[in-house]
């Protein structure tokens, strides 16, 4: 390790309970080919109360220095002092790129340091890379690639920030690959002290109620999904029952989860959850770009939809032109018949 | 003391409904194009405002940023309950950033003046980003409460506010002094129909530029003050705010404000990549299955 490079590249290491976000551990591993190519060094900024035990996590995926702001005051998140910490921290340091998870922490924190810093700041990227980009024959180097869909998903957008020198962006959990860690990687813990006005910490957390076991799309082998095609209670508990014989889980595009079919939890796309199981099967879903964001990685994909010409068959290994109640029946008896 | 609260509202284009014809050669979309709706969790924003002042009394204010036909969006804020409807519009605001955005609406609630809370939608369903809640807020240099799932108590003695917020897999109850500005999520409050005797008054409120496509040549610029004195008179002013209005910078409004720009647009183009027609028989069903399980997908 170069301790004379910059970190150039810093991602925000967000920690609930003193347990790390996923994302946070797959930023760093995207954060370590974005600053290869700006031959710059990687920063995670880790903000809490007795987590300096979390930088060797950060450090094996790919961190080779963690800012570390450690007070009572932090040990639960809020907007204010977050911000203006994180905030401080940039102005002082000036690095080119933050990333931060698309989470309910990260999309609160991350538009307050933008917005203060003047940075540039694309929400829910699906990629990202380090370019240098000629405009009007003026050449802007280590420009950060913003990559997002967008207006309904019929465009993917390119964004770029070429003339403020900070690029943030967020991403959602899952999008990024978290690679594997590496425990001998060593990094250099960098204590940032804390100092927060009364003003700054005036909102108050009367209560917390997290689920322990929430559902866990991304860990989930095989996943069974509906879409609009599935519409009615009685068609989505056909999926529901699909679900039960392979042992999947179940989710849903979000025209299922704006009809009520299911949960917001369960959803699966851009806006929802990314995954990449060994089999999806998606059923009564168009495909929407959207929806293809986030499943279009798995091992397998089967799609069952009764329009020949939706896009879904596009991203599927296995395509099944029909009514979803003659199909999925077919495919269960089928499946029970070969487990014997 | 009287409860004032500022909803900011956008009027957008119905994503479910575009085609790439609605896009222009630079990227951007022709919003003319496009049916133009209330964004949903603006409008939820909006009812749990009027459902604080049903209940402490006061004020509500809508406020948005955008072209003239977003006075639609404004007359049926006026139809719900809002008090006062303000548009903020400038040919300059144009292609505005949620930063750019942001600093305009802040710079419009400086000239509304005191307010003690300010609602918007967490996210508007063109973009999707939720930026510009946060960065109003920081704009303001107030807190903020975003992924509001419901108010649950207003103070106006000690000037506090407590809300539940969405976490990941569950969620918390915050306490924030006043004035604070809180984003709201989709299904915190069913939006209440048009009052049928507000709907009859206000559908008959303008805008300055609604009131300038009344005005031919034949009248004089005179004319043009009656009318806008009139309408305010009678309550039926759509304040329409441009950039000297609310006292912004040029070079910090629109295109030349935004920090972000659009580099590259691509039509999504589907691969088109084989994918093998099994066919709706059990036959089919049978040797999928079993070239799946060959595959070790299953166990």
């Amino acid at each position: 390790m170069n301790s004379k490079l910059k970190d150039m590249v810093w991602v925000f290491a967000e920690q609930t309970d003193g347990k790390l976000a996923d994302v946070s551990l797959e930023l760093l591993h995207k954060a370590q080919t974005l600053a290869g190519r700006m031959n710059s060094q990687v920063s995670a900024v880790l903000l809490g109360h007795q987590v300096e035990k979390l930088a060797r996590t950060l450090f094996a995926h790919g961190a080779d220095n963690v800012y570390l702001l450690d007070d009572a005051e932090l040990k639960d998140f809020r907007s204010m002092p977050y911000a203006n910490l994180i905030t401080t921290l940039v102005e002082e340091q000036r690095p080119r790129v933050v990333l931060f998870g698309a989470t309910h922490i990260g999309r609160d924190v991350a538009p307050r340091v933008a917005s203060h810093t003047r940075s540039g700041l694309t929400a829910d990227c699906t990629e990202l890379k380090i370019e240098t980009v000629t405009i009007k024959k003026v050449e802007y180097k280590d420009l950060l690639l913003q990559i997002r869909p967008a207006f309904g998903g019929n465009i993917i957008a390119t964004i770029i920030s070429p003339d403020v020198p900070i690029q943030m962006a967020t991403i959602r959990e899952g999008v990024m690959e978290m690679g594997e860690p590496d425990a001998s990687r060593k990094g250099t813990i960098i204590p940032v002290k804390v100092e927060l006005d009364p003003v700054e910490i005036a909102v108050k957390i009367i209560e917390k109620h997290q689920e322990k076991s929430g559902v866990n799309l991304k860990g989930a082998p095989i996943i069974v999904a509906g879409g609009y095609g599935a519409d009615t209670p009685e068609k989505f508990q056909l999926i529901k029952d699909l679900a039960k014989v392979l042992r999947a889980e179940v989710a849903g595009s979000r025209a299922a989860v704006d009809a009520g079919l299911i949960s917001p939890e369960r959803q699966v796309g851009q806006t929802g959850t990314t995954v990449r199981p060994k089999l999806y099967i998606a059923i009564g879903i168009s495909g929407a770009i959207q929806h293809r964001a986030g499943m279009q990685e798995s091992q397998k994909i089967i799609a069952i939809n009764s329009d020949a010409e939706a896009p879904i068959f596009q991203v599927a290994h296995y395509g099944i032109h029909g009514d979803l109640t003659v199909v999925i029946p077919k495919l269960i008896a089928a499946y029970k018949s070969q487990l014997h | 003391m009287s409860l004032h609260t500022i909803v900011l509202v956008k009027q957008v284009p119905d994503t479910s409904n575009i085609s790439g014809e609605v896009m222009r050669p630079d990227g951007t979309v022709n919003r003319a194009r496009l049916p133009a709706i209330f964004n949903p969790e603006d409008q939820e924003a909006l009812e749990l405002a009027l459902r604080l002042k049903d209940k402490h009394g006061g004020k509500v204010t809508a406020l948005t940023m955008g072209p003239p036909n977003a006075a639609n969006m404004l007359r049926e804020c006026l139809y719900m309950g809002a008090d006062r409807a303000i548009l903020v519009s400038d040919r300059r605001f144009a292609a505005a950033d949620t930063l750019a955005t942001s600093y305009a609406l802040h710079k419009a609630v400086h000239r509304i003046g005191k307010y003690d809370l300010i609602f918007g939608g967490r996210q508007a369903i063109d973009g999707d980003t939720a930026q510009v809640g946060p960065q109003t807020a920081e704009k303001l240099g107030i807190p903020q409460i975003t992924y509001t799932l419901e108010v649950q108590e207003l103070d106006l003695k000690k000037r506090t506010i407590r809300a539940k917020r969405a976490i990941k897999n569950g969620y918390e109850i915050l306490e924030s002094p006043l004035p604070v500005l809180l984003t709201v999520t989709k299904d915190a409050a069913e939006p209440r129909p048009f009052d049928v005797r507000r709907l009859c008054t206000y559908k008959r409120a303008q805008s300055r530029f609604e009131i300038e496509a009344t005005v031919d040549d034949s009248h004089d610029l005179v004319w043009m003050d009656e009318l806008l004195e009139k309408a305010k008179t009678s309550d039926l002013l759509i304040e329409t705010w441009n950039i000297e209005d609310i006292d912004a910078d040029v070079e910090m409004c629109g295109l030349a404000g935004s920090p972000t720009k659009v580099h590259k647009v691509e039509n999504v183009i589907l691969s088109g990549a084989e994918y093998k027609a099994v066919p709706a028989t059990s036959e089919g069903m049978n040797d999928m299955i079993a070239e799946l399980m060959r595959d070790h997908i299953f166990g």
